[in-house]
């Protein structure tokens, strides 16, 4: 597993290095104001929820986080680099990766091939590069084909594995290998893998919303959004994935969280924001946040004689 | 109505309309690309199919290959066509999608501009081989019939049931499935290919997983114009002529062969391609050619009747069910 976190640990990185920042970001959509200054970061290795009712502009800020919607004004910074105005698949590859509410997988294609199209965005291989196999590498021992089967099919292996060692292999070839082994292991690590080659669209809905996950994870993320993963979901479900969420922060990533269920988001976050109407009503640890009395009006409606509270 | 005619040749008009229909597939796969990815109509590939004829009229012309030139020439003038004609109509294609469409879709232009663009785009290639060549170059640009030398002799290679082929059905026929073939598996198996379903299915979402839409879709220019280029060399080497508006006629035809198989869906052109070859020639027996057109037409109307996404349903991500 250690093999695919490419970035550090969390605990070998300091622990107030800033991945994300929202800088005072308003969206509008003619007159509506969908974001108005809102306010936060992320930092390394931590899970922050980000809460509020329906229509609070959640979806909004990691679609505009994701390069879905540019900011009206404001910036969204990423490891000190701009986000907006860069392309969806440029900000993918600069390392945020995202699940959706209304889960959008590739329907046709199978759970294993969902998880590579994420894996390719990591490929170093051009097109010209994947067409004509010319960029040749030693490949590492381990690398090299394994000899298995019987017979002539044990022969065929041999010879493969004889041809790698003395002509090489094109990259293309071993970053394939690597893609299939690497989304395997993601499948395996988010709990589906005995489902694989199904199209995704075959999958029970817990299997799709995992599949979203793993395929997010499959692009190397260092901050991983996840939009309402366990909408839909029964407690045992809602326990299994807090239990992967925790898991997926301790491979190294970041995670920010929308969750509408406040058991889940409270059990699993080490720090909460709150929007409201595009505004950042709280932040801070899910205690603090859990008593504070605006988020609590906000979610329960304020009571007529409270307008103050 | 000659029922005799057709049915004592039932096997060798069988033959003959999937030779025709072959080449129409091959066109087809162009649109059904495009459309799979874009959900655009590029009217402008049937010129990218024209530009390949020329390619092989052009070829040809510098070889000085004729006739009556030897087999050594013969073979050498026709792999460079084919080569040739696949790199210009390619091309071609990637040309339009970079002129034309990429700044349409820069500025988010609504579906209707697209289309009229590609029309468009259509004319200028039309009018380039049509007039301004002719300005500039003099004959064989411009508007006549220019007949293309006939390189290989067309020869009954074997009979199969009192069926002759010849030698020119099989490399078109060949030719075409083989390329078909190739291009399936090329979207199915391979890391590109898996980019191209990806975007076809949902492209918001294959660029949020990191997938650059805009190099899936030259990529999809470059096929779809390569098959058009294959299909151009084909069609030479079957009909021996080439005209500035060649394209038109087989255009529509490949067109409707998209549709009739279910647009998007690439075995679906090879379905509907050889359909409407064999109806076309069918039919042509059967009344006259005059009929042919509307014969294919007829079948077009009663198919999406019972079935409004085509014989195998639209989809490029459906490619494999």
């Amino acid at each position: 597993m250690s093999e695919l976190s490419l970035e550090k640990q969390t605990n070998a990185t300091p622990d107030d290095e800033v991945v994300l920042e929202v800088d005072q970001v308003t969206l509008k959509f003619g007159g509506v104001v969908a974001l108005n200054g809102v306010d936060f970061h992320i930092r390394r290795g931590e899970i922050l929820g980000l809460i509020g009712p329906n229509g609070a502009g959640k979806t909004t800020c990691f679609n505009a986080m994701t390069g879905v919607y540019a900011p009206t004004s404001g910036n969204i910074r990423f490891l000190g680099k701009q986000v907006s105005g860069r392309q969806s698949h440029q900000i993918t590859r600069m390392g945020i990766a995202r699940t959706f509410q209304n889960i959008r997988l590739f329907p046709e294609m199978s759970a294993l091939e969902n998880v590579l199209v994420g894996c390719d965005a990591r490929h170093k291989t051009s097109v010209l590069g994947a067409l004509f196999r010319a960029y040749r590498v030693r490949p590492k021992p381990e690398e090299l084909p394994e000899i298995t089967g019987t017979g002539l099919t044990r022969a065929q292996s041999r010879l493969r594995r004889a041809t790698a060692k003395v002509f090489g292999v094109s990259r293309h070839t071993l970053e394939e290998r690597a893609g299939r082994k690497k989304a395997m292991e993601l499948l395996r690590f988010v709990g589906i893998a005995d489902r694989a080659n199904d199209l995704a669209r075959n999958l029970p809905y817990g299997y799709q919303r995992r599949l979203e996950i793993a395929r997010a994870m499959a692009t190397e993320p260092q901050l991983l959004c996840l939009d309402e993963p366990a909408a839909g979901f029964n407690p045992a479900e809602k326990e299994s994935l807090m239990a992967l969420i925790r898991r997926i922060r301790d491979r190294g990533l970041t995670v920010l969280l929308i969750e509408h269920d406040m058991k889940l988001v409270m059990g699993v976050t080490d720090r909460i924001v709150v929007l409201e109407f595009g505004q950042k009503i709280a932040e801070g640890l899910p205690s603090e946040v859990a008593s504070n009395p605006k988020v609590i009006a906000a979610y329960l409606g304020e009571p007529d004689d409270a307008a103050s509270a | 109505m000659d029922f005799t005619s057709l049915i004592d040749n039932l096997g060798s008009h069988t033959v003959d309309g999937l030779t025709k229909g072959a080449i129409y597939a091959l066109v087809a796969l162009g649109y059904t690309l495009v459309y799979g990815v874009l959900r655009l109509i590029n009217f402008a590939h049937s010129e990218v199919f024209m530009v390949g004829t020329w390619t092989v009229f052009g070829v040809y012309a510098v070889f000085n290959a004729t006739a009556a030139s030897g087999v050594g020439t013969v073979i050498l003038a026709t792999s460079v066509a084919l080569i040739a004609a696949t790199l210009a109509s390619a091309g071609t294609a990637l040309a339009v999608e970079r002129i034309a469409y990429r700044p349409l879709r820069k500025k988010n232009a609504p579906p209707l501009i697209f289309l009229i663009t590609a029309i468009g785009c259509s004319l200028v290639l039309v009018e380039l081989f049509g007039h301004v060549f002719r300005q500039f170059f003099g004959p064989p640009f411009g508007r006549a019939l220019v007949s293309i030398p006939t390189l290989i002799d067309t020869k009954v290679l074997f009979t199969v049931g009192g069926v002759s082929i010849t030698n020119i059905q099989l490399i078109v026929i060949f030719g075409a499935v083989l390329m078909m073939v190739l291009l399936d598996l090329f979207v199915n198996y391979s890391r590109l290919g898996r980019g191209v379903r990806a975007v076809a299915q949902d492209p918001d979402t294959a660029a949020l997983m990191g997938v650059n839409q805009d190099r899936v879709i030259m990529l999809v220019f470059v096929l779809g114009g390569a098959m058009a280029g294959v299909a151009a060399m084909l069609y030479t080497l079957r009909y021996d002529i080439t005209k500035f508006d060649i394209g038109f006629l087989i255009g529509v035809k490949a067109f409707t062969a998209a549709v009739l198989g279910g647009i998007g869906n690439l075995r679906g052109a090879l379905v509907g391609g050889l359909l409407l070859g064999v109806v076309e020639v069918y039919s042509s027996t059967l009344f006259s050619s005059n009929w042919e057109d509307v014969t294919a037409f007829v079948v077009l109307i009663a198919v999406l009747m019972f079935r409004p996404t085509g014989i195998l349903g639209e989809s490029l991500g459906k490619a494999r069910a």
